[in-house]
């Protein structure tokens, strides 16, 4: 539950010098524990897949995939289910269309580019204008609309918290098992097809579950905001090493880090978790490209 | 180093051919690339694929990679039907360079050649996997330092030269211990210094580990006085025979259509002169810097 006069003015708390206190304060209520709970989850989710869409130079099938779920969330609402269900049929059906369009092989970029960013570009046009479109049928559902764009952390609960789980614990699987091979099709496709790999399947295979990790994160950083986990952490990590287990670790810990902070900011201010997020993310991405740059750009 | 007795394969009768083509045809949307070619390849043999753009060297290939199917014919690679032997078979596609961006070590390019079509991943603790991962990692160190990229696996491959790729490539494909390396277009795009010295490194792998290798070229010139066997793919069909049966400048300049001429250095050596494709002036290779 979400105490009445939190959710009336803002935050009744206030930060102090008392690290021990502020942290007790965090997660007194039940709300805030289901916050953490249901961002950690959606960061490990979003930093895993993140890290192989940014490999894959698919950013722009993921943010479409992202403001897909804009539209689904609408509708849910506005036939009055849990906007969650809207965020994981649209993302998926999202990613069922980009996945029917002929990817362009590392090989033959150029080529199958345009055709595919076309494709993707045009769904996400519709996915935007049928969101607009919900949420104007919906009358008095522009308090909702900044949530579903730009995020929240409020009111979220332990069934939903469960939801996240299952469908994170989905994503970890898949990549546990064919994430080696995903790998191989990902970097070096032709050989790995001349190996036996299966690299159309897992190709879809993995719009899919990009489509499930971007509608679990949109649940915390709204639609708009959904790189702020998916593209970020994992952009940071591979500017900071080019080892891959490596890089996919910190990919998830930057996630996690970042989610975690900007839950606590946006507990102690009354400025939305989106912004947070988003801005903790642009200052790590940031100090990794500094870094980098001082250390020459020759790191491994 | 004891990849000699690996690589040649017990169970295989010795006289068996590597790679053979009867009677075949292959077909890409409808239209025959090639009919008719009869082909034989040998263990152990350095092979050359030659031929103008768009004659269906690559085609080959795929062809004996199993990645296309005969319209016609039949194929055996390594004594068994195309695709079947794919992990005994060291693959170099036809490519550009990797992507500046790709923030992925040479080192993993080459193991990725190893292990890359396992599935799960390998979780440390486990005996098993340790030392399994122990064989692996002494195997990828084997082959950088038989192909000479120790120097720079470590770096992202999408930051290393052309010829530094190539090589990293080379090592990708013999990783495995292959007894077949097909190797598509693999001088291409490099400059003739490293062109000399890729192809001297793929004329020694040959020798000294017992594997056969199929090189797709556009210019012989660097590996011909290595060379067992020329095969020539053009109109529609492909020949095979010793480069001084066929590295004629009558059957050249037929093949390409434009004058070419054969020289004897001095010393026994073939030299083209004219050749009409330069790998500088192939131009469906450097699409894809657009
Ligand atoms: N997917 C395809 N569908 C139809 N034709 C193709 C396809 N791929 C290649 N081709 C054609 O098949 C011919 C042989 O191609 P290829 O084997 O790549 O030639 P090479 O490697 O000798 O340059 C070319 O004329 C090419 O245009
Ligand atoms: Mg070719």
């Amino acid at each position: 539950m979400i105490p009445a006069h939190w959710a009336a003015q803002g935050p009744g708390v206030g930060l102090n010098w008392n690290l021990v206190q502020d942290l007790r304060q965090l997660f007194e209520f039940h709300f805030m524990v289901n916050a953490f709970r249901a961002g950690t989850v959606v960061a490990v989710a979003a930093g895993l897949l993140g890290w192989f869409m940014v490999l894959r130079a698919q950013s722009f099938a993921g943010h479409t995939l992202a403001v897909a779920g804009f539209p689904g969330a609408a509708g849910a609402t506005l036939v009055g289910l849990n906007p969650a269900w809207g965020f994981f049929a649209f993302c998926g059906a999202g990613a069922a269309i980009i996945a029917a369009v002929p990817r362009a092989r590392a090989g033959t970029q150029g080529a199958g580019f345009s055709e595919e960013s076309a494709a993707i570009g045009t769904v996400q046009a519709v996915a935007l204008a049928l969101g607009f479109l919900f949420v104007s049928l919906y009358h008095g559902f522009l308090n909702g609309i900044n949530a579903l764009l730009f995020g929240t952390f409020l009111g979220i609960t332990d069934a939903q918290v469960g939801v996240l789980v299952a469908v994170a614990a989905v994503i970890v699987l898949a990549l546990a098992i064919g994430g080696r091979q995903l790998l191989f099709a990902s970097v070096d496709p032709d050989v790995a097809e001349a190996r036996g790999v299966p690299v159309v399947a897992l190709g879809v295979a993995f719009l899919l579950l990009l489509g499930f990790a971007a509608a679990e994160a949109s649940q915390i950083t709204g639609s708009l905001l959904v790189f702020a986990l998916l593209v970020i952490p994992a952009a940071t990590a591979q500017r900071l090493t080019a080892r891959p287990a490596a890089s996919i670790a910190l990919s998830v810990v930057i996630a996690v880090a970042v989610t975690w902070l900007g839950l606590a900011a946006a507990y102690y201010s009354s400025y939305p978790i989106g912004f947070f997020v988003t801005t903790f993310g642009f200052a790590a991405y940031t100090l990794a490209q500094i870094a980098t740059h001082r250390a020459g750009g020759r790191q491994a | 180093m004891n990849l000699r007795s690996v690589a040649a394969d017990p169970t295989a009768a010795t006289t068996a051919p590597t790679a053979e083509l009867v009677d075949a045809t292959a077909s890409l949307g409808g239209r025959t690339v090639w009919s008719g070619v009869n082909l034989t390849v040998e263990p152990g043999e350095f092979v050359a694929v030659i031929g103008p753009n768009g004659a269906g060297k690559s085609t080959l290939v795929k062809v004996l990679l199993g990645l296309l199917p005969l319209a016609g014919g039949e194929a055996r690679v390594l004594g068994r039907p195309p695709g079947e032997a794919s992990d005994r078979i060291g693959y170099l596609p036809q490519r550009r360079s990797f992507d500046p961006g790709l923030r992925v070590r040479g080192v993993d390019v080459v193991r990725l050649g190893l292990d890359g079509d396992r599935w799960g991943v390998p979780l440390p603790g486990l005996g098993r996997i340790r030392r399994r991962r122990g064989e692996d990692d002494r195997r990828v160190d084997e082959v950088l330092r038989l192909v000479g990229a120790t120097g720079y696996a470590q770096r992202p491959v999408g930051r290393v030269s052309g010829g530094e790729q190539q090589r990293l490539l080379i090592a990708q494909a013999l990783v495995r211990r292959p007894a077949l390396m097909l190797l598509d277009e693999p001088l291409d795009s490099l400059d003739l210094p490293n062109q000399a010295a890729v192809a001297a490194l793929i004329s020694s792998i040959c020798r000294d580990q017992g594997v056969t290798v199929m090189l797709v070229a556009h210019d012989v010139n660097p590996i011909l006085s290595s060379l067992d066997r020329v095969v020539y793919v053009a109109g529609g069909g492909a020949v095979a025979g010793t480069p001084h049966d066929v590295i004629r400048s009558d059957i050249l300049s037929r093949l390409y259509g434009t004058p070419i001429e054969v020289l004897t250095t001095s010393d026994g050596r073939l030299v083209i002169v004219g050749h009409p494709e330069a790998p500088a002036r192939n131009c469906d290779r450097h699409r894809q810097q657009g």
